[in-house]
């Protein structure tokens, strides 16, 4: 779509805009999965919206590490539009348009295996390009990082098979408004 | 709330949370819509966002910046009055295919030719959400209704072409679900002198649950933006509907807003009636 | 018909004309040299349908104290022809006193003049008018009648050369001929009666202005700074007036597309703290219930004048009737508190419309000015009102300490307004039910809360004195609002000098209506009389609702077009004490 030409992570400079992108990745999908959490609250999924924010808690304090890390090196300061994602925004945010009221975990971790993978993807693509060592470096270490969460996530997914047909029926029609 | 300086996208997000279906656009739409305020640098006082009546038009209670959620129809008119009446606000109006083209179609002609400097977003989703699924002006005439059993039969209202004909000074169109590229085109339209026109395809999952498959039909422009009308016109009658980005860049003078500067004493303006 | 008042009655003159004869020019001239040469005196018109070339009456009545309105018969009818005249037969009254100037070319005499009066004079103008170069009826007419009522011919010249010198000499030479020519024929027109010497206006500074100019300019003074204007008759002059003087004073008016545009244009201005306006009359005022209902609901401050006009529907729009108030009161729907008030007269138009704007930015809510026809368009001479400070001063939030709501709770019911630019206290205004902030909510306990408030600061804001204009003492008590003032004021000054003890209460604040004052007012009173220009006696059906009225109270009301009369008023506080 829109990305087109513009840049991408393997244009990325120097690890403080390393680590900002690495920053916002978790950042953004913690609030991506809050944002979850409050529609899976506002329609009833209790169940849901405790798994999204407990998904969300991870991502925070995977946000707490980076920041961290960053004392050091310091993080780049960056508009919305300066960031280098490869699709239309981070690649660790679940896809919202994937929500559904009644959805159950087992979609929860569907979403949350393909964020992961594609915050793997992101990192792996810089690791793969990039001729900076340490920036090699870095990248790779949060590479191993999103590896270790997608292993987590389908370990998750173990427990929760997926839901037969009409799991999504509602006896009830839509609620008039306004 | 500690609003950062410049303000993040996060500033913009209030603390309510919306009564939109899981899985709908507009959540994409409010979260471009935070995003283009960070980048354009605003600070949350300084932006209003104006709305009718629909599901979309409950967005600026959703945003933390100045906000009027209206009546059915009428968010180019509020809009217009805050616009003249502050010319120092940004102000974004936005709302749904009925509330802008159905009930409202008449100011947004009006709002087009005026051509007040001003940003206005319509979350089409070819449905009246919030009364439970009704055609709205933009639906295709076959989809079967409760109140159109059959289809509406009628032609599909065109958002893009009538602006254009109307005199808007900027039209583009936006899929909720890009989000990148929504927020850039609201960046872009905020920016332009004039009243600029944006539509955003932002699928109703409820409704028309059908148009989850919108994000495997969009396909970006082949061609530059145009500041001529007719080419503009062209181009977009003969599109599929599902070409993203911006149409048209125009030129035109935005309307004359007074400087706000007094040349007379209120106490003088009684002299003509002097005998 | 000259003895019923003394001098204070003055002449009345009809001039009519069809085809672009420029009977209403001629009028307001001789209107303007009245006003200088120190006389007080009024003008209204009547008009065919035609937007240009058709039949029309300029109706004055001058005089050498302030007169509101037409009383009785008319002392001159001058007919330049008597194309159409049957439509202002009812507006205008002879009887045998009058004096009737024609034009024999002009067709023949219609047999309801010639049977009311035999004081004809025929006066060939349209061949004085041929025997000028460049002559013109209207200006001829305008010359006999300055001098048949004993105007000086000076004052006449010097208003016509200020008025036309943009035209050239040429037009102004010929006007001045045809004035000497009238002026030379105002002797033919015998037993009218003269505009007596007055001393008025040496010590007393007078304006010329219409109710709608009045209203346009206590809106600016009240603080107006915008404006939005969809044109209506017979409103469209207060938007006019409005458009360059807001410009002036650094404010504007935009032109909406219609009515449903322009009502949320001011919402929006005032939104964003900026005073605002707009003026519609009837079909207008309908169109804008359901916003006016808006900014009920998310307390904007905003003015709506409605200059009545004949309805329902398109109705009457050239002629004045007071038929919209049970739409300014009930229109809206919901339980809706609001601000309607009424202008008593021309000149009170200024005042209640700056009045309004105050109110309405102190309570946070919405005022409907109910003018009308009459008092709008209604040209008149008025001693210069007095100035008031009434201004806009709204409640706004000056600091925000800690999370700001828009909707709290306040024990006057008034709550601080943020206005859009201020850091820390951005809310979204709703008209949908809402809490305290300003977020949807159904609960009863929010809308009964706000419900409460919005009623509370309506009914206990202070009005003082100016909830009505109160006159004369004693056990017969007239309740009347807005034109119908005026002829009710003249009857009962004229029932006083048969020894009839009457109180006028000329009620100016409609909603919230002040029922303990009111009932004050008419306490022990022996008859009552509520008077208004309507069919369905709305003001009296008003006030049985939320007065305990005494059974013999009786309601005298009828529709437009036709004005009410003193005459019909008097007769009807008479008639008990014939009895």
């Amino acid at each position: 779509m829109s990305a087109g030409k513009s840049p991408v992570g393997a244009d990325i400079v120097d690890l403080a805009e390393l680590l900002a992108h690495a920053y916002a990745i978790e950042v953004e999908a913690a609030e991506r999965y809050r944002v979850l959490g409050d529609q899976m609250e506002v329609h009833n999924n209790p169940e849901l919206a405790g798994l999204f924010r407990e998904l969300a808690g991870h991502e925070e304090k995977h946000a707490a590490e980076i920041k961290a890390r960053a004392l050091k090196t310091g993080m780049a300061e960056l508009k919305p539009s300066e960031f280098k994602w490869p699709g239309t925004e981070g690649p660790e945010l679940a896809a919202l348009d994937d929500a559904h009221y009644q959805m159950t975990p087992w979609h929860a971790l569907q979403m949350a295996l393909a964020a992961e993978t594609r915050a793997f993807e992101f990192f792996n693509s810089i690791v793969e390009s990039t001729a900076e060592l340490d920036i090699r470096k870095w990248a790779g270490e949060f590479r191993e990082e999103e590896a270790e969460h997608v292993a987590l996530v389908e370990g998750l997914l173990e427990k929760y098979p997926e839901p037969e047909a009409g799991w999504s029926e509602d006896d009830d029609p839509p609620n008039m408004q306004e | 709330m500690n609003i950062s300086n410049p303000a993040k996208a996060s500033d913009f997000k209030s603390d309510l949370k919306p009564v939109w279906c899981p899985g709908c656009g507009d959540y994409h739409v409010l979260l471009s819509m935070t995003k283009a305020l960070a980048e354009l640098e605003c600070r949350p006082e300084e932006v209003a966002v104006i709305s009718g009546i629909g599901c979309s038009s409950r967005i600026p209670a959703y945003l933390n910046c100045y906000g009027f959620h209206g009546v059915h129809g009428r968010s180019l008119p509020l809009g217009t009055g805050l616009k003249v009446a502050r010319p120092d606000m940004t102000v974004i109006v936005a709302g749904g295919d009925g509330d802008g083209f159905s009930i409202g179609g008449n100011h947004f002609l009006h709002a087009c030719r005026r051509n007040i400097d001003l940003t206005y977003i319509v979350m089409d989703n070819r449905v009246y959400g919030m009364t439970k699924g009704q055609p709205s002006p933009t639906t295709e005439p076959d989809w079967d209704s409760a109140l159109s059993p059959g289809g509406t039969g009628l032609s599909p209202f065109h958002p893009l072409v009538i602006a254009l004909a109307s005199g808007a000074n900027f039209v583009a169109r936006a899929f909720s679900g890009d989000i990148k590229g929504t927020s850039n085109m609201i960046v872009e339209a905020v920016r332009h002198p004039g009243f600029s026109f944006v539509e955003i395809l932002s699928p109703c999952v409820t409704f028309r649950p059908e148009q989850r498959e919108w994000k495997s039909a969009i396909h970006p422009p082949t061609v530059e933006p145009t500041d001529d009308p007719a080419r503009a016109a062209r181009r977009i009658m003969t599109d599929d509907g599902f070409n993203v980005g911006i149409l048209y860049r125009g030129t035109r003078r935005p309307y004359r807003i007074g400087d706000g500067v007094a040349s007379r004493e209120v106490g003088d303006l009684d002299t003509a009636f002097a005998i | 018909m000259t003895d019923q008042t003394g001098s204070g009655r003055g002449i009345s003159i009809a001039l009519t004309g069809s085809g672009g004869a420029g009977v209403m020019t001629a009028g307001g001239m001789l209107l303007q040299a009245a006003a200088k040469a120190g006389f007080y005196g009024l003008q209204t018109r009547s008009v065919g349908p035609q937007i240009r070339g058709g039949e029309a009456a300029a109706l004055l009545r001058m005089s050498n104290s302030p007169v509101e309105i037409h009383r009785g018969g008319f002392d001159i009818l001058f007919a330049l022809d008597w194309s159409n005249f049957s439509r202002f037969a009812a507006e205008i009254q002879l009887d045998e006193t009058s004096v009737v100037i024609f034009d024999p070319d002009g067709g023949a005499v219609p047999d309801i003049v010639s049977t009311a009066t035999k004081n004809l004079v025929e006066l060939p103008v349209k061949q004085m008018a041929a025997d000028i170069a460049g002559g013109r009826m209207n200006m001829i007419a305008l010359g006999i009648l300055a001098g048949a009522i004993g105007l000086s011919r000076e004052t006449v010249i010097g208003l016509i050369s200020d008025k036309l010198s943009a035209k050239g000499e040429a037009v102004l030479e010929a006007s001045r001929a045809c004035l000497d020519a009238g002026y030379a024929q105002a002797s033919a027109v015998t037993s009218v009666p003269k505009l007596e010497s007055t001393q008025a206006g040496d010590d007393v500074p007078r304006w010329l202005i219409t109710g709608n100019e009045a209203a346009a300019l206590g809106a600016v003074r009240g603080g107006i700074k915008f404006a939005a204007a969809y044109p209506i008759t017979p409103a469209t002059e207060i938007l006019e007036w409005l458009a360059p003087a807001l410009s002036s004073v650094g404010g504007n008016l935009v032109q909406a597309e219609d009515e449903l545009a322009s009502i949320n244009m001011i919402i929006g201005a005032s939104y964003g703290g900026v005073p605002s306006i707009t003026a519609t009359s009837g079909p207008g005022l309908a169109l804008m219930t359901e916003s006016i209902g808006l900014a009920i609901a998310a307390e904007i401050p905003v003015v709506v004048v409605d200059v009545m006009r004949g309805g329902p529907s398109t109705g009457i729009p050239t002629k004045s009737e007071q038929s919209d108030l049970n739409i300014a009161l009930y229109g809206l729907h919901g339980d809706a508190p609001h601000l309607v008030v009424a202008p008593l007269s021309v000149a009170d138009c200024l005042f209640t419309t700056q009045w309004a704007v105050h109110l309405a930015e102190a309570v946070q809510g919405p005022a409907i000015v109910l003018s009308d026809q009459y008092l709008g368009q209604t040209q008149m001479i008025i001693d210069k009102p007095a100035e008031v400070a009434f201004f806009a001063a709204r409640n706004r939030v000056d600091k925000v300490d800690t999370d700001y709501t828009r909707y709290a709770v306040t024990a006057d019911g008034v709550s601080p307004m943020a206005i859009p630019g201020m850091a820390g206290a951005q809310y979204t205004a709703d008209g949908l039910a809402h809490s305290v902030s300003g977020t949807p909510s159904s609960a009863a306990a929010d809308h009964h809360a706000q419900l409460a408030k919005r009623k509370r600061k309506i009914e206990g804001h202070t009005y003082g004195d100016h909830w009505a204009e109160i006159e004369g003492e004693g056990d017969v008590v007239i309740l009347t609002w807005g034109s119908s003032t005026a002829p009710v004021k003249e009857a009962a000054a004229l029932a006083r000098t048969k020894g009839i003890h009457v109180k006028t209460v000329c009620v100016r604040l409609l909603a919230p209506l002040r029922v303990a004052a009111l009932e004050a007012e008419i306490a022990g009173a022996r008859q009552i009389l509520v008077i208004e220009q309507n069919d369905s006696a709305q003001f009296y059906r008003y006030l049985r609702g939320h007065i305990d009225l005494p059974h013999y109270t009786k309601a005298f009301h009828h529709p437009g077009p036709l004005m009410l009369g003193v005459d019909e008023i008097y007769e009807e506080i008479t008639r008990e004490h014939r009895l």
